[in-house]
């Protein structure tokens, strides 16, 4: 296993090839995926979109190795997913991928700190020594240097979202994996969020996020599609919006409207 | 993670559902705290009623004299009287483990005097009797060993006897007749009630064994030797001991000579003693199983709940990668606290409990270490025993489910 070696940039990351997820529901047999290919280089920011039930979560349940393909095979980082355990599919969820969630998925009545430190405590390979420092480090990359003792209910829904992407970031994951994570944002937070997954993006780390907002899609270095259980479409972005830019010029609205 | 890391963790959302946390607690704390004070008082009752059974003489042993056969048939114990003064002397001399010795000198006699006259028992015996039988007077004294030694017509009276004889309870000082001699009354037994067997023990009188050899039964045997030990423990030695001054007494060391006495203990008694001992140890025990399973169950229903309600975190310590044996490890951790915690409150609880019932109702109250280590050692066990079912359901958990639960 290959766990520790990173691939050289542009090399893929995630590999799915003739990936099928079949369940049952009740009676009914639901095929969920049906037989999709997909590969994610280094560096690269994917929006995966996709109607309800076009079986983009559950492709993003696979890549997170929160499930396993029913046939097909799957390769992160190197490292076949397909036949591991329960306990090593926690243990790769915890040294190479971090996660943001739509409702934030922050623990309550803890602060922003011990949120962002959790993941490090969990890890089996020892790799983190100061995980305080660590942490707030993390959290001052987003933004909320300011606010680490504050727990989720005092701050606003923009910033929860940061102390998430902080807690995805802080062990440094081969892939960033963010499902609907504007959902829950207002339109000028959304920009905000965005801005900060760019920003994250330049630095190198790989993004694979989900959405049903073209908008936001926007954002993204490349558009994969879903219908079905199958990939139907997968480009790149061409017109590639700037969430910086966007945001500078929202503020300058927002300036307009208040002299007006 | 570490199972420092773990434990704080734990103890984390213990401190953060304060109320649920103390209503949970609270079962083991009623729990522990109701055996702390059952077994304070169960003891302490167990005690007062081995006081009472050591006042039926359980240390006492008796030395009666041996069978012997005639014609082949044996005549039982008793039968062969050679039992002496020097005997009784020789055991209270050269014994280390008696601490009191009587000769029983046995017969029966008229007593006149009072309103009229009364037929009884009469034991000659020395100083020692009332110290063996765990015997006190209600007026007057016992005789003295100068009395003893003076062979001095004395007599303390029996309660059944004072009260036929002396109905208006003067009867210190009186004169009384025992056959044909005068005696005076120097004491009233307090009352003894009736042996196991029916037989009224304060229908007696004592007179000093001197004077009953010379003035009531004429003869110089004796019925029986008592003794009493400190404790009921050193029984068995001091029967032991008894056996070989004996022998010697009666030169029967160094010959295969068969035993012409039989040392006796109230084995009876002492075993009526242990089992009403037992019986209400099992009680006890029954008692404190019950109520710390109550206790456990409300913890394991607490922890159901918590760990439904807390489904969302379980799915997100897994996502960032909890292996279930890290949250069935934390949830663990989190009923053994808290039912530990109920227990060290409960023993507090209960030992402030039974101080304070045994100063308004005055009983007497004793809490063994033993008790206070099974409590909190039997609160943790609950902690495992009722948390591991929950937390293994956390364990064992969907984290795409549970990421999903609303």
């Amino acid at each position: 296993m290959a766990a520790s070696s990173r691939p050289a940039a542009g090399g893929p990351v995630i590999s799915l090839s003739k990936v099928v997820k079949r369940y049952t529901m009740g009676t009914n047999e639901v095929l969920a995926m049906r037989g999709v290919d997909l590969t994610v280089q280094t560096g690269e920011m994917v929006a995966i979109m996709g109607a309800s039930g076009s079986g983009k979560s559950t492709m993003m349940n696979i890549i997170g190795c929160l499930d396993t393909p029913t046939s097909g095979a799957y390769v992160l980082d190197g490292v076949p997913v397909n036949g591991l355990s329960r306990n090593q599919l926690a243990d790769l969820r915890n040294q190479k991928l971090g996660f943001v969630f739509q409702g934030f998925n922050l623990l309550p009545r803890t602060t922003a700190l011990d949120n962002v430190e959790l993941p490090m405590l969990y890890d089996r390979a020892s790799r983190w020594q100061d995980t305080r420092s660590t942490a707030a480090a993390a959290l001052t990359r987003v933004g909320l240097g300011t606010r680490m003792d504050h727990e989720p209910s005092e701050l606003s829904g923009g910033q929860q979202q940061r102390v998430a992407i902080a807690r995805a970031i802080v062990t440094q994951p081969t892939v960033l994996l963010a499902d609907e994570p504007t959902g829950n944002l207002d339109s000028h937070t959304t920009v905000d969020v965005m801005s900060l997954f760019q920003e994250l993006n330049e630095q190198g780390i790989t993004i694979i996020l989900v959405t049903h907002e073209p908008d936001v899609a926007q954002y993204a270095r490349r558009i994969v599609e879903m219908r079905d259980g199958r990939i139907i479409r997968d480009v790149p972005v061409t017109d590639r919006h700037n969430a910086k830019a966007d945001l500078a010029s929202m503020r300058s609205e927002d300036d307009l409207v208040e002299v007006a | 993670m570490k199972k420092i890391t773990l434990f704080k963790v734990a103890t984390q959302s213990i401190v953060k559902n304060k109320l649920r946390t103390m209503l949970t607690m609270l079962g083991i704390v009623i729990g522990v705290g109701a055996v702390i004070i059952m077994v304070a008082i169960g003891n302490g009752a167990q005690s007062q009623i081995e006081k009472q059974i050591g006042n039926l003489g359980t240390n006492m042993i008796v030395i009666t004299a041996g069978s012997t056969a005639q014609g082949g048939a044996s005549q039982g114990a008793g039968t062969f009287n050679r039992l002496t003064i020097a005997d009784a002397d020789k055991i209270k001399l050269n014994s280390t483990l008696l601490t009191a010795v009587s000769p029983v000198i046995v017969t029966r006699t008229q007593v006149i005097g009072g309103l009229g006259n009364w037929r009884t028992g009469v034991n000659g015996v020395s100083t020692d009797y009332l110290t063996i039988r765990n015997w006190g007077v209600s007026s007057g004294e016992l005789f003295s060993d100068d009395d003893v030694r003076s062979k001095k017509k004395v007599v303390v009276l029996g309660n059944t006897v004072a009260t036929n004889l002396f109905p208006d309870g003067n009867a210190v000082g009186a004169q009384v007749q025992l056959g044909r001699s005068p005696f005076t009354v120097v004491g009233v037994l307090s009352p003894k009630g009736q042996t196991a067997t029916g037989n009224d023990q304060d229908d007696v009188v004592l007179v000093p064994y001197t004077t009953a050899q010379d003035r009531l039964s004429g003869f110089s045997f004796l019925a029986q030797i008592l003794g009493s030990t400190a404790s009921t423990a050193v029984i068995p030695a001091a029967i032991e001991e008894v056996k070989l001054l004996m022998r010697d007494a009666h030169n029967l060391n160094g010959g295969n000579v068969p035993d012409d006495f039989t040392v006796r203990d109230q084995t009876a008694i002492a075993a009526a003693a242990t089992s009403t001992t037992s019986v209400m140890t099992g009680l006890l025990a029954a008692i404190a199983s019950i109520s710390l399973i109550v206790g456990g169950i409300g913890i394991m229903n607490i922890m159901l709940v918590s760990v439904t309600e807390r489904t969302r975190e379980i799915g997100i310590r897994m996502a960032i990668g909890a292996r279930g044996s890290d949250v069935l490890t934390q949830f663990l951790i989190e009923s053994i606290v808290m039912s530990v915690l109920g227990g060290v409150i409960g023993l507090l609880v209960g030992l402030g409990g039974a101080a304070i019932l045994g100063k308004f109702t005055g009983w007497a109250t004793a809490t063994p270490w033993s008790a206070v280590f099974i409590a909190v050692g039997f609160s943790a066990a609950v902690g495992v025993f009722f948390g591991y079912y929950p937390a293994r359901k956390a364990a064992s958990m969907n984290p795409i489910q549970a990421l999903r639960y609303e």
